[in-house]
């Protein structure tokens, strides 16, 4: 019934072994590279990776991770190839940290700080993710099938044609979209039951940048100070459906289902809430 | 090596502590691996000044006598003698011995511990008052007047080890994979920044039964250390866990009150959202926070709090520091990462993070049966 065999290890950095020691991991067969983590320290697995795409690999399929930190952070190289890699198991925090254009799917779960700092590329979560889900994201797509933690997409940003898109299935806890000063959030509430509102308090608080996009009931009080609520136009319903169906796609979604119910547009309503505090 | 009574300053966690707890609902007890490998998945989040864990059943040849686990820092016995002509002045002491340690153990400057299986013998006055309490005046007299002494653990049937290294070491220290079963275990690993990591400020602490173990920072730990002092329990393990451990004592021992409501009175609701409560909800939560606001517990925390029948897991209100928890057949977990309850359980027939506040409760089967009633009323007050 419980059993601690097989998946333990020792993530502690103090032994890292040394990238020779560890190729007996990996299942090469062409462009792809099979690692098996069960053993590997996150230090440990991120290295290898790394190696890999030097070698020449181009999909990855790791096999028992278990809490591994910041899978995909340091695979950003000048080499302008783009790999895809497979999770099975969870991921550990900082999943796809600084992520640069790598695909990255997770058949799991995910914990906290799940593309933080994103720069370009696609994550997609077939579960939940917990705290902190896309802070300070520039770029890129990441797509959450069930629910998000606290403070989902706080400080996330954009830049001219630079824009970042999360997208979750489910509900959120609080500080949704908290900070935001950039970027396309759309919370979709597919798990929510009959005129159950969502789960998040102070959604928008000290938003000064950015769209959320919600589908589901949410009470006035459950919205920050800073954020206003209009109907999406014809340009948001655009963008919606662009990524209503990408989402539909990644987890077997129908999307028109959710195309047809109402969404709710948030902005906040001044680019400098707190001007009034820090100018002198 | 003598301590300073002087080091006073609360402990702050700036990295991240790692927290576990594992119940079987049932009542079955089970050895330590379950936790350890737990611990062992998350090594990253301690750095080896601190591991710890506690133990619920132990001991079925003693389970009727307080089990009083001391630790003499630097093996100094005239603390030792001090201690146990004080136990046999106030206790019957049916058993004493050391703690059995693996000297192999990779640990620094171990203390000696020894644990002593002990009846109340309270005289005079003293007979006044609960043997619970008795027990817990006589801890703060050892801990506040006997330097170099400090008890680890004082409840029946249950145990605390805990020390500096990283939890598997002070497991391998106190071998407890193969020394010990139950089936409540909790673990910590910690992450001192600003207080010496020491023996004695380990977690998890203890009290009676009542164990604590925390990820963490206690902003409120002065309003909390005073309110405590005025109901007899006084902080000398210069940390600031030290005052859950009391807090649960007074509000779910002494004054009886259930974790759903403590829970409040620990992370209460903000204001703003007691507004918009309904009639009857409002006026309870602004009660819990008139009457206890001096132990509403501020700052980032996650605590694991276990007693026989129960464990439970609290994060403050805007949830600072993470939690989460598992569940399978009579098993429950709880712990600071998924990946960590998943390595010792991989297929969990639920698993799931509560809102700030909102506390994870793992009870024995049958006590939950016998609180059903209450507990129904305590559902619908706060739902």
């Amino acid at each position: 019934m419980v059993s601690t065999s097989g998946a333990i290890k020792d993530m502690f950095l103090g032994e890292v072994r040394k990238i020779d020691e560890l190729f007996r991991f990996i299942k090469i067969d062409g462009e792809l590279a099979e690692i098996d983590a069960t053993e590997l320290k996150h230090k440990e697995l991120n290295d290898l990776m790394r190696e890999c795409i030097f070698k020449g690999a181009e999909k990855f399929v790791l096999k028992n991770v278990y809490g591994h930190r910041y899978i995909g952070t340091r695979l950003n190289i000048s080499n302008p190839k783009r790999v895809q890699i497979d999770i099975y198991g969870t991921a550990g925090n900082d999943l796809g940290a600084f992520l640069n254009g790598h695909k990255i799917v997770v058949h799991g779960n995910a914990q906290d700080g799940v593309g933080n700092t994103m720069d370009d590329g696609e994550i997609i979560i077939e579960g939940r993710a917990g705290d902190v889900v896309a802070m300070s994201m520039r770029g890129g797509k990441i797509f959450i099938r069930d629910n998000v933690g606290y403070r989902t997409a706080i400080h996330m940003k954009e830049f001219e044609n630079k824009v970042p898109v999360l997208v979750v299935g489910g509900t959120a806890q609080d500080f949704f979209g908290e900070y935001m000063a950039g970027g396309r959030v759309i919370l979709l509430g597919l798990n929510l039951k009959e005129n159950e509102a969502h789960k998040a308090h102070y959604i928008g608080t000290g938003m000064h940048g950015g769209i959320i996009y919600i589908r589901g009931k949410v009470e006035d009080y459950q919205l920050g100070r800073e954020v206003g609520v209009l109907e999406p136009e014809k340009e948001d319903w655009k963008l919606i459906e662009e990524n209503v169906r990408r989402f539909s796609d990644c987890f077997g979604f129908n999307s028109d289902d959710i195309l047809s119910d109402k969404f709710i547009k948030l902005i906040p309503v001044s680019r400098r809430p707190y001007g009034k505090i820090y100018a002198y | 090596m003598r301590r300073s009574r002087r080091i006073l300053e609360p402990e702050k966690d700036m990295q991240a502590c790692g927290l576990f707890g594992v119940m079987d609902r049932s009542g079955r007890r089970f050895d330590g691996n379950i936790a350890i490998d737990a611990m062992k998945n998350m090594k990253v989040r301690g750095n080896g000044l601190g591991g710890g864990f506690s133990v619920y059943g132990p001991y079925p040849h003693y389970k009727d006598q307080y089990a009083i686990h001391v630790m003499y820092e630097g093996g100094n016995t005239d603390a030792k003698n001090r201690v146990e002509d004080f136990l046999h002045k106030n206790f019957e002491v049916v058993n004493e011995e050391e703690v059995p340690t693996n000297s192999d153990a990779n640990v620094i400057n171990p203390p000696l511990v020894w644990r002593y299986f002990v009846n109340p013998e309270k005289k005079g006055e003293e007979k006044k008052i609960s043997d619970d309490d008795y027990v817990v005046a006589k801890v703060m007299d050892i801990n506040t007047k006997i330097d170099d002494a400090f008890v680890f653990s004082s409840g029946k049937d249950m145990a605390v080890f805990k020390g500096v290294g990283f939890p598997e070491d002070i497991a391998e220290f106190f071998m407890l994979d193969e020394l010990y079963k139950g089936y409540i275990w909790t673990g910590h690993s910690r992450f001192p920044t600003n207080t010496p990591g020491w023996w004695g400020g380990a977690h998890p602490f203890c009290i009676l039964d009542w164990t604590v173990v925390h990820n963490g920072e206690i902003s409120s730990y002065g309003t909390n250390r005073r309110y405590l002092e005025m109901y007899g329990y006084y902080c000398t393990l210069f940390t600031d866990t030290e005052v859950i451990a009391y807090a649960v004592d007074l509000l779910m021992r002494r004054q009886k009150l259930p974790i759903e409501v403590v829970s409040r009175i620990f992370a209460p609701p903000m204001w703003y959202l007691i507004e918009h409560m309904d009639e009857r909800r409002k006026q309870l939560y602004t009660t819990l926070r008139r009457v206890y606001g001096p132990l509403l517990v501020n700052g980032p925390f996650t605590f694991i709090v276990a007693h026989h029948g129960e464990m439970f897991g609290l994060t403050d209100r805007i949830r600072l520091r993470p939690i989460t928890a598992g569940e399978k057949a009579d098993f429950i977990f709880m712990s600071s990462e998924e990946a960590s309850i998943r390595a010792v359980s991989p297929d969990l027939d639920r698993i799931w993070t509560p809102h700030g506040g909102e506390p994870i409760i793992g009870r024995l089967w049958e006590d939950e049966k016998k609180k059903k009633k209450e507990q129904l009323i305590l559902e619908q007050t706060f739902r």
